[in-house]
């Protein structure tokens, strides 16, 4: 196909993001003639989805924690092969925090990990941003307790092959992503005292047509829905967590040190490097949450509170697109995602983008965005227009998990009234420390409209995270809307390193 | 910032005032500065004696505000990179001291007293202990609170209304008109569409600056600390980019660090080179800086006119129509002053400073 050693000749693909779009992209840009580099944060390939246990963990089975594991294996195996070859390029431990655009091609700016000193850069004919999504937690009085997870931590824990601390969880919020959380917790040996879904059924009801015509994903539900039964997961739809409770360290469980909250921000710096600073770090720890019923407004019914004793509380209330990279190269996006044409262009001559970053849609999606991406770009880099038939089976796939996400995506839905159960004491800003009493003033007495002139006002939003983590709760709580928030640098980046970006040769 | 100002001196002056804004509040300019208070960086002239008078009202402002707008008054340091650097600096704080800036000369062992974090071998600097700073978001929302002006955010004017005989009437919205006997032009790097509203020329342009903004850290950078090029780049004419080096700490931990200046219109695009400019003279000032991080970076758009001083008084040419806009970088800084001024000469009293310098139509034989 091509000579290893010599990709100078050939046209020059960069792939950030080695999750389900960004492999599936490089394999298909590389089928067809393109030299490809695959950069990524992580040590392994196979983003959030397929994450790997650290080799170093030598864990047995890790393919009982993922399913399609055919699929993946066909993802690694195809990497494996082109990267020997010398087609594909694979530069883990890689963050990115800028592309820049050229006359003639791009420079991706990356930080080389896990210290994020040292720079890196590559030049491109071509990017492909399959930047993922990120877990969306709105607050509630107690979120920032020890013993709160994301349920994306929790199952990025699960997945990396470490232990979860604690005895007794509850999982709660809304979303697809709560069932694989709450069964994996089960089946690492933990009780898992409530799954509870602030969905309501009759959400799914209004869907049914749409969602049944996923047959693979009705077996994939009932699959879960029979490991709950088998794991005695009491499920609480129309539910809701109004508040976590704390107790002095001690009184609730021993929990270990590394299996703490901590070791989750460990794994997610990058993705959400918003939970790193302004932790309470007190001696409290969790030690039960008290749930609520929801009424058809979406408010707590009166009367319906009940406490339930945990240890770990894995909170999620759906995903959000990485989109920084692309906004800063000026790509236009649409409500939260970036926009692409049918080819997974961006509106950026040079950029094309796939996967979560386009729009929440699950691994099935993002492989097949990924694979008509790699299709395109592999076209338009030889100079000529691609033809559609090649990825017909793709764009059928494509069309029909747009619509189901659609769907879902109406059915899974925060309680409309969330912001009700933020206290004014809440901090809702965690880099920061903003409570929620801040934000209502910068928005009652001070004129505050819109989610910049309350970050101006009350700094939330302004720390380490830039709003990554706040801004839907921020926006929810001023009662305006949640504007994708202007993030020039991607991560953060030493003033060293930004002093010198784009004078250095690029790196070998 | 100045439109916040103007309304609290002069409902203080005893007027029914309304403030409209087309954003939020701090949505232009004010939300992209970084709030400096600055006597340092201007040369004897009407410019420095609006910024006295400026310093003086935020000081008194200071006490009224406490904390909540973040005043400080930190002190400025401008830091020679060569011994002719210093000699050049030294002679403009002579002439900025004679016209009532207090200067402080530092000698390079005295230097890292201040800024124990400078670079070595630098050859002296100048303390300028008035230079102050402020959070601009916070004070103008705080301003308009306290002035009890009606805040009308979200509202576009859309014509300036005049009686038959030309004077103003008051303004027409996109939510209706509102009457008032004087306008005042406030709108800061757009003021030359309002003032085309009214029907005159007022040539504010934009220009261009970033602010890089880091993680926080705790007080490392004392002072506002700057390098002398800066004086020179301020009074600049120059179209192409300048970048020197302005590096501050902040009540809030992130270190701020400016100043870059470019005419290339409203372009909102983001620039690697020029924060990488700044970057790059940041670390050359304090070489600490190189492992900090950069989280963050905003850019705003200066209001410049010709001869880089604001349009502040009454309009000859339409009775009733003030102007207070045209401050380029330095609109926080001079807003009490402008305010105080704009508010005497609505209540016809006699103003602090001779408005003539700032006079909105000095402009108009030129492009005749």
């Amino acid at each position: 196909m091509t000579e290893p050693g010599s990709p100078g000749a050939l046209p020059h693909l960069a792939v950030i993001g080695a999750g389900p779009a960004g492999l599936a992209a490089t394999l298909a840009a590389a089928a067809q003639g393109v030299h490809v580099t695959l950069l990524d944060a992580a040590a392994e390939a196979g983003g959030q989805f397929y994450r790997q246990p650290a080799s170093a963990l030598r864990a047995r089975r890790p393919r009982a924690l993922h399913h399609e594991w055919r699929t993946w294996e066909r993802l690694r195996d195809g990497l494996r092969a082109h990267v020997r070859a010398g087609t594909v390029r694979h530069l883990s431990d890689h963050h990115v925090w800028f592309v820049e655009r050229h006359e003639n091609g791009l420079t991706v700016h990356a930080l080389l990990g896990p210290e994020q000193e040292e720079p890196a850069e590559v030049r491109a004919d071509a990017v492909l941003l399959a930047t993922g999504g990120y877990e969306k937690v709105l607050p509630f009085p107690g979120w920032t307790l020890p013993g709160v997870v994301s349920a994306g931590g929790a199952q990025a824990m699960l997945k990396g092959g470490l232990v979860v601390s604690g005895r007794t969880a509850v999982v709660a919020g809304t979303g697809p992503l709560l069932l694989p959380v709450a069964t994996g917790l089960a089946a690492a040996g933990m009780e898992v005292a409530a799954l509870v879904e602030s969905a309501g059924p009759r959400a799914f009801l209004r869907r049914t047509r749409t969602l049944a015509a996923q047959p693979g994903k009705i077996a994939e539900g009932a699959r879960y829905a029979a490991r709950l039964a088998r794991h005695r997961v009491p499920t609480l739809v129309g539910h809701t967590v109004v508040e976590a409770h704390g107790a002095e360290r001690g009184a609730a469980g021993g929990a270990a040190g590394g299996t703490e909250p901590g070791t989750e921000r460990g794994i997610e710096r990058g993705t959400e490097p918003g939970t790193e600073r302004g932790i309470e770090r007190g001696t409290e720890r969790l030690e039960a949450v008290t749930v609520a019923a929801l009424d058809a407004e979406g408010r707590v019914r009166a009367g319906t509170e009940r406490r339930i004793p945990c240890d770990t509380l894995a909170v999620g209330h759906g995903m959000l697109p990485h989109t920084d990279l692309a906004d800063t190269l000026g790509c236009r996006l649409e409500g939260p995602h970036v926009r692409v044409d049918d080819e997974q262009r961006t509106d950026v001559p040079g950029v094309w983008a796939a996967g979560e970053t386009t729009g929440i849609g699950g691994s099935d999606l993002s492989l097949a965005e990924g694979h008509i991406a790699g299709r395109s770009v592999a076209a338009r880099l030889h100079g000529s227009a691609p033809d559609p038939r090649a990825w017909a089976r793709a764009a059928r796939t494509r069309t029909r998990l747009r619509a189901f996400f659609a769907a879902l995506d109406s059915v899974y839905a925060p309680p409309a009234h969330w912001s009700e159960q933020v206290t004014d004491d809440t901090v809702v800003c965690r880099c920061e420390e903003v409570t929620g009493g801040a934000i209502r003033q910068a928005v009652t007495e001070l004129g505050a409209g819109d989610l910049r002139t309350v970050k101006l006002l009350t700094r939330a939003g302004m720390g380490w995270c830039q709003g990554r983590v706040c801004s839907p709760a921020v926006a929810g709580l001023a009662g305006c809307e949640p504007t994708p928030v202007r993030r020039p640098f991607a991560r953060p980046v030493p003033l060293g390193v930004l002093a010198r970006a784009g004078e250095r040769e690029e790196e070998d | 910032m100045v439109g916040a100002a103007c309304a609290l001196y002069a409902t203080r002056a005893g007027l029914e005032v309304a403030v409209v804004d087309r954003g939020p509040v701090a949505g232009g300019t004010t939300g992209g500065g970084e709030g400096n208070l600055l006597v340092s960086d201007k040369g004897p002239g009407p410019e420095l004696d609006l910024a006295l008078l400026s310093g003086r009202l935020w000081s008194e402002l200071a006490e009224e505000f406490g904390g909540s707008v973040e005043y400080e008054a930190k002190g400025g340091v401008v830091v020679a990179t060569s011994p002719g650097g210093l000699a050049a600096l030294e002679r403009f704080a002579d002439e900025q001291r004679a016209a009532g800036v207090v200067t402080e000369p530092v000698e390079a062992d005295r230097l890292y007293d201040l800024e124990p974090h400078l670079a070595p071998g630098l050859p002296g600097a100048v303390h300028y202990p008035q230079d102050c700073q402020v959070m601009p978001a916070l004070a103008a929302a705080h301003l308009i609170r306290a002035s009890g002006a009606r805040l009308l955010t979200g509202q576009t004017v859309t014509d300036v209304l005049r009686t038959p005989d030309g004077a103003v009437r008051g303004v027409r919205t996109d939510q209706g008109d509102i009457h008032a006997p004087a306008v005042v032009n406030a709108a800061g790097t757009w003021g030359s569409e309002l003032a085309a509203l009214a029907g005159v020329a007022l040539p504010v342009l934009p220009r261009r600056g970033f602010v890089l903004v880091t993680e926080p850290l705790p007080r490392m950078v004392r002072h506002k600390v700057y390098a002398a090029d800066y004086v020179a780049d301020v009074a600049s004419d120059s179209a192409a980019l300048q970048t020197s080096p302005v590096v501050e700490g902040t009540a809030a931990g992130p270190i701020l660090i400016g100043a870059s200046r470019e005419r290339v219109g409203f372009d909102r695009t983001f620039s690697l080179p020029v924060v990488r400019a700044l970057a790059s003279g940041a670390t050359r000032l304090f070489p600490f800086l190189a492992d900090v991080r950069a989280t963050r970076a905003y850019l705003g758009f200066r209001p410049y006119l010709p001869d880089h001083l604001p349009a502040i008084g009454p309009d000859p040419r339409v009775p009733g129509l003030h102007h207070a806009c045209g401050h380029e970088g330095a609109g926080i800084g001079l807003a009490t002053g402008t305010g105080q001024l704009i508010a005497q000469a609505l209540t016809a009293r006699t103003p602090d400073l001779d408005l003539t310098p700032f006079r909105p139509d000095r402009f108009t034989e030129e492009a005749a």
